[in-house]
């Protein structure tokens, strides 16, 4: 998929993955549209990039509000043109330092699921419709290892990363013919303010720089339409173009 | 779209006051005017109603949360936004006291605007601050017309309308509407004033089960204007001029469908005028325009073969153009059918398919 002139709504667009995604894209010629819930770090991504000379929009909601989906969709088509493709990159851990389930308030699970795997099914639906009109688009959901691996004290993050997977999955099943494809991307431990929070004692040393990470996640973008629709890619393992794409679904 | 209720015939169709939540059980009524015939269906039919080689046209134009309350001077007021105008600024529709449980044709006029009067939009309350809007035009047809300018614009003035506005109100409706009671399953740019609800009821499943019985899919975005507005010159004027984008797609996809002798099939009124506005000069041509176009009995499509729509009485401005689909005689004996059938009328109501060769 060619992203010079493609509208880009990305979820959790302030910071880390996100933010360094919506630069990387924009650098390559995107519309971007960066959605989060925290307005002074949006404002100074925003205007990072259009003094770059991209183009980049800004929207404050909370993916975990169905109040704020529709709001989403419409102001990024309104602003950036039809979605040709959307990145779930916003979630929560819930409350950190993170807790054994035993200890996790059923309330905390609950906005964990509702951020993490009911946001981006709401804003799918309110997106991929208008994709399969057109005949094509693509959806990128962001996970990680702890949708596989059972980790004491990740309970809902795992769970969410777990089930939104799997949502992909289906999603590709269903949306099989209609040019709009599914990818799942595991972008691996990175130095954001996301793992500070939940590994304060990790190593920054042993940590991915989103900058880097995001070069591949824009590459595996633009090599959407090779790789089969619903698969789950482990970032750090994908090679581009010349062997075929390792898709590990 | 909200249909024109220019008199207040055919009352006797029911109105369906909330989204129902079967929408493919909701009832479809088809008129074959080659046949001079009808017969009751369910929307879950319309697949089968449809052959191998037609051409389903809908719009995608998403609704605008086009409603905005506020003051002005320190009366209430209400802004119905129409569409964006010439340099940043909107035009927009203007009503005063009350709120959307009153009929349109009920609530009091607003204050008389001029150009340099301020609008101020605080409500709801506490989501800070104040939207505000300069009148810098005030149309010919009627002061209730005017071009706004808004303090802001770009990413602001579309999370401040996200923020303070919602969907155009009716009042026959239960309770407050929602962006995603009038949002369509395909809806993309915000650009209609009120829902393209012709295409309301259509689910992802029927729209694939058509695919798959070799119907085709195609979209125009028509940006829908206002319904009835309550001030009789206004309304008299409806539809005002409204903006439409053809994408090269569905020009090849008509071209495609009437060659290989099949029909194109417009959900909706709106469909209709852009496809039909675009194809003004002759052949359908592909981009952004804008229409003008009446269309009535004496109309002869170039481009639309048949239409999905809803249960429109005689007196509405769409009653007229369905009389350039089948004669006027005809949609009279339907209409007495659906009033004796209890069909039910308006946004969130039942729908009928008028296209020769479909019984």
């Amino acid at each position: 998929m060619e992203i010079r002139g493609r509208s880009v709504l990305i979820t959790g667009g302030s910071r880390g993955l996100g933010a360094a995604l919506g630069r990387t894209l924009a650098r390559q010629g995107a519309r971007v549209m960066l959605v989060a819930r925290g307005g002074e770090e949006l404002t100074r991504v925003v205007d990072e990039i259009r003094a770059q000379g991209g183009e980049a929009h800004g929207f404050l909601a909370d993916v975990g509000s169905k109040d704020d989906i529709h709001r989403i969709a419409g102001a990024a088509a309104a602003l950036a043109g039809p979605i040709d493709v959307l990145v779930h990159n916003a979630s929560t851990l819930g409350p950190t330092p993170l807790r054994l389930l035993l200890d996790t308030e059923c309330e905390d699970f609950g906005r964990v699921l509702d951020v993490n795997l009911v946001g981006p099914f709401r804003l799918t639906r309110a997106v991929a419709g208008g994709m399969a009109l057109r005949g094509g688009g693509l959806v990128v959901n962001v996970t990680s290892d702890a949708s596989v691996n059972a980790y004491p004290t990740w309970g809902a993050y795992g769970v969410s990363k777990a089930a939104l997977d799997h949502l992909a999955r289906i999603w590709a099943a269903e949306l099989e013919g209609t040019g709009v494809r599914m990818l799942t991307v595991d972008p691996g431990e990175m130095r954001t303010a996301m793992h500070a929070e939940a590994m304060p004692d990790a190593d920054p040393a042993t940590l991915a720089d989103p900058a880097e990470v995001v070069e591949r996640v824009a590459a595996i973008i633009g090599a959407a339409e090779d790789i089969p629709s619903g698969s789950r890619i482990e970032v750090s393992r994908w090679a581009p173009a010349a062997s075929g794409p390792r898709a590990v679904a | 779209m909200g249909a024109r209720r220019v008199r207040a015939e055919g009352g006797r169709v029911k109105t369906a006051a909330w989204p129902r939540d079967e929408t493919e059980a909701e009832r479809l009524l088809v008129v074959d005017p080659a046949r001079g015939a009808l017969a009751d269906f369910a929307i879950r039919d319309l697949p089968g109603r449809l052959r191998r080689g037609d051409l389903l046209v809908v719009n995608d134009a998403a609704t605008l949360p086009g409603s905005l309350e506020g003051r002005v001077a320190g009366s209430p007021i209400e802004v119905r936004l129409v569409g964006p105008a010439e340099q940043g600024t909107w035009t927009a529709a203007l009503f005063g006291a009350g709120n959307w449980r009153w009929r349109t044709e009920d609530r009091p006029a607003p204050p008389v605007l001029v150009p340099g009067s301020t609008l101020v939009f605080d409500r709801p309350a506490g989501a800070a601050p104040p939207l505000r809007a300069e009148v810098v035009g005030v149309s010919e047809v009627s002061p209730r017309l005017v071009r706004l300018r808004f303090d802001r614009d770009g990413d602001a003035l579309w999370s401040a309308l996200y923020r303070r506005g919602r969907p155009v109100q009716y009042s026959y409706v239960r309770a407050p509407l929602a962006l995603w009671h009038v949002q369509t399953a395909y809806a993309s740019r915000p650009w209609a004033a009120e829902p393209p609800s012709a295409g309301r009821p259509l689910t992802w499943r029927v729209l694939g089960e058509a695919r798959r019985r070799g119907v085709a899919l195609a979209a125009v975005t028509h940006a829908a204007g206002l319904s009835s507005v309550g001030d009789p010159r206004l309304d008299a004027a409806l539809p005002l001029p409204e903006v439409f984008d053809i994408p090269a797609a569905t020009v090849t996809a008509v071209q495609r469908a009437h060659a290989a002798g099949g029909r194109v099939v417009a959900v909706g009124t709106t469909v209709v005028r852009a496809l039909e506005g675009a194809a003004e000069g002759g052949a359908l041509r592909a981009g952004e325009g804008r229409t003008t176009l009446r269309i009535d009995g004496r109309f002869r499509p170039r481009v639309v073969d048949g239409i999905l729509t809803g249960v429109h009485p005689p007196g509405e401005s769409h009653f007229e153009l369905l009389q350039a689909f089948a004669p006027e005689a005809l949609l009279r004996r339907a209409l007495a059918h659906a009033e004796r059938e209890g069909y039910l009328a308006h946004e969130f109501g039942d729908s009928s398919l008028i296209l020769p060769r479909s019984l």
